[in-house]
């Protein structure tokens, strides 16, 4: 990286970005997953990743959230959280939900307690122990189970919704947690057409109020986000920009189609 | 929609109780117990009928015990998918505190006629009462000693495991681990614990002796009581917020981290509830008994119980108890008539029950509902609720 | 012989000492004359033996030791009828004679000659006492005789009884002794001998250091405790100090051989106690390991190994005597084959349908687990079996520090080494071995490139049970078979496969070495049970830090 870069990258972390990952690598057994990785999101913006598989969205993913520990490199929240240094739980109460490329919900509960369990507030066991439910947190739940098109399903268990139902109802986990920054692994995977369709309004609808990261796969469906769009190759980032200028860059051309 | 409002938040003990048909069944059941076990033995004369004879009241508050123990095992199995296969150590420290207080209790009534010292310290020489016995003297310390040392190691050895992500089967193994060292510990004379032959020839417990009729009636009384106190505790446990963060973790343990919870936090309390409630259930069980060895650490004695937990069906609390009761009683069967064959039985219970029966005789009630049981209690509920917004519509 | 004699016999008493010492002289001096017939004159003999009659058992027990100390033939009699209570003074004359009871009467021996000398009935002799402390010296004396056995054998022991005795003046007859043997390796034992005496007695500082350089090289407790002691009353006798520095200087490099030798001792009994959990467990990083099955009745295939053992050679002696020595030869692939179809069965009738349950998994085959034990009790009965060792396992090589390598345990690390090679070597060379990887790694890919993942699945638990038969061929050599064989092992097992990393099996083979060694370096410090504990919350702890074990693979989080 050369000084301008770096002092581009400087200015953007004091200047707010709210995701700052910085030269991060992470090895797993000689296998280098990420290499050197840089990227920045900006507060409210929508952010689609891509990449063929193996280029490092899922490990990505896991350092953000702290499940991995990269072995170089920073990843910063709103600026001046230092992510490498916490946990998974601290991690989702700083703000930053994730949604698994396979859809994960609490299976024996129902949609409304799914929702409940996931409702931003406290978190300790004795709290839990003790909880109540308020009537503004049921507004939220019921404003949520609108949201996601599961307000008739709200007494079903989730393990009897369908697929594309799950992955609603595990963002609407998500949007119960408040957070500031939303991680969303491959969220059309096995959708039928209108159930892409509603999924991609859903997520525009909810990058209106706070950042969203899209891994995805199927262009179609990153075309119907109309956003950035950052092109991973082999752990590292190949190109950024707009779907359409990014799609005729030579390389994402040769990464894609291997010619 | 204020059903909710009294599904969730306004709703007393009672209330939520009387929506756990099993529960009843079980409270109802124990209460009933309470009442006309005793009665049977005391009041009820000998040659009738009805007379609960003493070896009876004294195997039925022995069930009592294991009942218990297999409740604390589904409140982490069932509920929280924590397979502990260590669980005997609980219920033997348990075991060990009350035995330790029976033992003082011996006073100069031993066989060797020390004050102070049990027979097996004099018997190895030991000039002094080690420092751990001190206390012990004191039913109360007993008791609290009887639920906090169980309780401390829980939570040291729970700790330890849940803060480095030790799950599933690996669990399962360093638990037998755990019980499979204080075994060989508890072996050895040195320890101060009466080694091989652990603690014995109790003679009465505050004041009464252990061998009469009323006292044994009120052994069998004090297991049921704390059977149906546990009972009610588990159910709040696993129904509050909590119970359900249990469950999803039980489910989706990563998911749960990623919503924001300290899962090590959550499994560590159960954890160590659970083990309380086995250390009680140890206390109970040696004055009834009469006598503590290092066997209740045995690895095996703790596999046993989990099949009593699988038999009666996992994650419904009174499955458990119902399991543990078959269970014995079929051990108490076999071992008197057909000796050879019970180890054969007990083994293809483990066999069947997985392979067959994995929700136990529970899940297999319709009633209880097979696959679909919580939904039957959500229907059932929401039928409930209907009917009172129906009322309340109608008011 | 008149009372004045008598009189003038005991008054030499007080004088003994210095008398014993010129007889020393003089006996010094024999040693030179090629016969040891002609030690003792008849006068000296029958003088020396009617001495002890006399009073003072210091006295005496110098007597014995100056008796014994030239090796004369006829001494050795006399020592020992006045150990068996048959030397008795005659009451006429005041000569000391052997006797020996004829019914009612007892005839004379004379001491000298060997003939009869009269006979009187028991009223006319008194016997010799013999006190404990007496005895003693009795036995070393004869000891010492000994060393002119003609007999190699007795001549040996009676080096160890002279050894252990450290009585100074058996040196000379040693010295004799040493002159005289025609065996080296006794000889140099004998040499030996003579420097843990000359130590204490010696007379001047160089025949001391000599002594302490002879001792030097040697690595037994034995010289260590004569060193030792020599250093401890070394102040009490008022030896030179720079003797005692030699001493400690010899007494330090006889310890750290010792220590040595010690290490070496606890790391062969370590590698010993590696090489069993080896077997016990390395049939467990197949099925748990490559497959992630927990089969909680691995042990009971140890266990159906061994009696297969059993019966092979029951059937082999019976039925073809002379090839017993064989049977345990036929024991391993009959026992690889009656566990691994076992197996097959458990897998095809119970396990197939629980892949992806773990905990289940675990459950049933704790359940099958007791079904067999109680399978075979009811054959076999609860009582342990015996299974023979062949020639070549039984015996020892016995090192001179007192560590016995026994050739059992010798041959178990060899076998538990080969077994681990022979697995190596199915995994990575044959089709079988690729399949099974191929499956274990992807489990939907390998079923659509055609292999018949089912089989796959059965043939590779039917693998790992058969090796753990193996192991019961090998751990009926050195355990009880008996229905609760293999229940002893399975904690150990599941440790060592967890803590070397589920599947690896380098990291089983380090795990249970590494596991065998820590519990035997422990022992000497802490006893057997207490290793024992120290090593199960070692490990325990030691999974909270790194719970996929020693050698896992890192990998991307697999969620959820």
């Amino acid at each position: 990286m050369n000084a301008a870069a770096m002092s581009t990258a400087s200015a953007k972390a004091q200047g707010g970005t709210i995701l700052y990952v910085d030269g991060v690598s992470v090895t797993f057994d000689g296998f280098r997953a990420l290499n050197n990785l840089s990227f920045y999101v900006e507060p409210g913006e929508l952010r689609a990743i891509i990449g063929p598989n193996g280029a490092g969205k899922t490990t990505m993913m896991d350092i953000i959230t702290g499940k991995t520990r990269p072995d170089s490199g920073d990843v910063l929240f709103q600026s001046e959280i230092d992510l490498t240094k916490l946990d998974e739980a601290e991690i989702a109460n700083l703000g930053i939900g994730r949604k698994f490329q396979k859809p994960t919900v609490f299976e024996s509960h129902t949609v409304f307690d799914n929702l409940l369990l996931a409702c931003s507030g406290g978190r300790g066991v004795f709290q839990a122990l003790f909880h109540r439910l308020g009537t503004a947190e049921k507004q939220r739940i019921e404003e949520t189970l609108t949201t996601i098109m599961l307000t008739d399903s709200r007494d079903a268990l989730a393990a009897n919704l369908s697929h594309g139902q799950k992955q609603w109802l595990e963002i609407g986990m998500l949007l119960m947690q408040e957070p500031d920054l939303l991680l969303v692994d491959e969220p059309v995977a096995g959708m039928t057409d209108s159930e892409t369709e509603q999924t991609s309004k859903l997520l525009r609808t909810i990058a209106k109020d706070r950042s969203v990261v899209v891994v995805e796969h199927d262009m179609e469906f990153v075309r119907d986000l109309d956003c950035k769009v950052t092109v991973l190759h082999e752990g590292s980032v190949l190109a950024e920009g707009r779907l359409d200028v990014v799609q005729k860059d030579p390389r994402v051309i040769e990464v894609y189609l291997g010619r | 929609m204020t059903d909710y409002r009294q599904k969730y938040q306004t709703t007393p003990v009672i209330g939520w109780l009387m929506k756990d048909r099993g529960g009843m069944i079980l409270l109802a059941i124990l209460g009933l117990a309470i009442i006309l076990v005793p009665a049977g033995n005391l009041l009820v004369p000998k040659d009738s009928l009805f007379h609960v004879p003493t070896w009876a009241l004294g195997l039925l508050g022995k069930y009592l015990c294991y009942a218990l123990l297999a409740l604390s095992v589904d409140l982490i199995w069932g509920f929280c998918g924590i397979l502990s296969l260590g669980h005997g150590a609980f219920f033997a420290l348990g075991g060990y505190a009350m035995g330790m207080h029976l033992m003082r209790q011996i006073g100069d009534r031993g066989v060797y006629g020390n004050p102070l010292l049990p027979d097996f310290m004099v018997f190895l020489n030991w000039s002094e009462l080690p420092w751990y016995w001190y206390g012990f003297d004191m039913f109360p310390f007993a008791i609290v000693m009887a639920m906090f040392v169980p309780g401390l190691l829980a939570f040291v050895f729970g700790y330890l495991t849940f803060r480095s992500r030790v799950t599933g089967v690996y669990l399962s193994i360093i638990t037998q681990a755990m019980t499979y060292a204080l075994l060989l510990a508890f072996f050895r004379n040195d320890m101060g614990f009466g080694g091989n032959n652990g603690l014995t020839d109790f003679k009465d417990l505050l004041g009464f002796n252990l061998q009469t009729d009323g006292m044994r009636s009120s052994l069998f009384v004090a297991s049921a009581l704390a059977l149906a106190v546990c009972y009610i505790v588990a159910r709040g446990i696993t129904r509050s917020r909590l119970g359900k963060v249990l469950i999803a973790i039980r489910d989706a343990e990563s998911r749960v981290r990623f919503t924001g919870y300290r899962v090590e936090h959550y499994k560590l309390f159960v954890f160590t509830v659970s083990a309380v409630m086995a250390g009680i259930a140890g206390a109970l069980y040696v004055p009834q008994v009469g006598i503590i060895n290092p066997g209740e650490f045995a690895p095996a004695a703790s596999i046993e119980v989990v099949i009593w937990v699988a038999v009666g069906g996992r994650g419904t609390l009174y499955g458990a108890v119902l399991g543990a009761f078959l269970v014995n009683y079929a051990k108490t069967y076999f071992t008197g008539v057909l000796p050879e064959l019970w180890l054969f039985f007990l083994g293809g219970l483990f066999i069947a029950v997985t392979l067959l029966l994995p929700k136990g005789i529970i899940g297999a009630v319709p009633t209880f509902g097979s696959p679909d049981r919580q939904s039957v209690f959500v229907t059932w509920r929401k039928r409930l609720n209907d009917r009172r917004s129906r009322q309340g519509g109608s008011a | 012989m008149s009372n004045a004699m008598i009189r003038s016999v005991r008054g030499l008493v007080p004088m003994m000492r210095c008398h014993l010492v010129c007889l020393m002289m003089v006996l010094g001096a024999l040693t030179v004359s090629p016969s040891p017939a002609s030690a003792f004159s008849d006068e000296e003999l029958r003088i020396a033996a009617d001495r002890l009659a006399g009073d003072g058992a210091n006295d005496k027990i110098a007597l014995i030791n100056n008796m014994a100390a030239d090796g004369d033939p006829r001494v050795a009699p006399i020592l020992e009828a006045m150990l068996d209570g048959r030397l008795f003074l005659r009451k006429t004359d005041q000569h000391v004679v052997i006797g020996e009871k004829q019914g009612s009467i007892w005839r004379h021996i004379d001491v000298v000659s060997g003939d009869v000398a009269g006979e009187s009935p028991a009223s006319g002799l008194e016997k010799l006492r013999v006190n404990n402390r007496l005895r003693g010296a009795l036995r070393d004396a004869l000891g010492g005789l000994n060393l002119f056995s003609l007999d190699i054998a007795s001549r040996r022991a009676a080096v160890e009884t002279v050894m252990g005795a450290r009585d100074p003046s058996m040196l000379p007859l040693l010295v004799r002794a040493i002159e005289r043997e025609s065996d080296e390796t006794l000889r140099n034992r004998m040499e030996l001998a003579r420097a843990t005496m000359a130590l204490a007695a010696g007379v001047n500082k160089e025949e001391r250091l000599a002594a302490i350089a002879a001792l030097a090289g040697e690595t037994t407790p034995q010289i260590r405790a004569v060193l030792s002691q020599f250093i401890q009353s070394a102040d009490a006798e008022k030896i030179e100090p720079d003797v005692i520095e030699a001493a400690e200087t010899a007494l330090a490099s006889v310890e750290r051989r010792l220590g040595l030798w010690q290490t070496f001792g606890d790391l062969y009994r370590g590698i010993s106690l590696g090489s069993v959990l080896l077997l016990a467990a390395v049939g467990l990083a197949i099925t748990f390991g490559v497959m992630g099955v927990i089969n909680m009745a691995h042990g009971e295939m140890v266990m159906i190994g061994a009696y297969t053992t059993f019966v092979v050679q029951q059937v082999i002696q019976n039925v073809f005597p002379a090839g017993s020595g064989w049977s345990l030869a036929v024991a391993v692939p009959m026992a690889f084959l009656v566990a691994g179809l076992v197996g097959i069965v458990i897998e095809r009738t119970i396990i197939r349908f629980l892949y992806g349950r773990p905990l289940e998994t675990l459950l049933a085959t704790w359940g099958l687990s007791l079904v067999l034990q109680q399978t075979i009790r009811s054959i076999f009965g609860a009582t342990n079996r015996q299974v023979m060792a062949p020639d070549f396992m039984s015996g020892a090589i016995e090192m001179s520090s007192g560590l016995v390598l026994t050739y059992n345990r010798l041959w178990i690390i060899l076998f538990s080494l080969i077994v681990v090679a022979g697995i190596a070597a199915v995994l990575r060379y044959t089709a079988f071995g690729l399949q099974m990887r191929a499956v274990t790694q992807n489990r939907r890919m390998a079923g659509s490139v055609g292999i018949r993942t089912g089989r796959v699945d059965a043939l590779t638990f039917g693998l790992g049970s058969g090796i753990a038969g193996i192991a019961g061929v090998a751990l009926s050599q050195i355990d009880n078979v008996s229905p609760n064989l293999g229940q002893g092992y399975i904690i150990d097992s599941f440790m060592v496969v967890v803590f070397g990393g589920v599947g690896n099996l380098w990291g089983t083979v380090l795990g249970a070495f590494s596991l065998g060694i820590v519990n035997k370096f422990l022992e000497p410090v802490a006893g057997a049970v207490l290793a024992k504990i120290f090593v199960l919350i070692a490990l325990i702890l030691f999974i909270q830090k790194r719970p996929k074990g020693l050698f896992a693979l890192k990998g991307r989080a697999v969620e959820a």
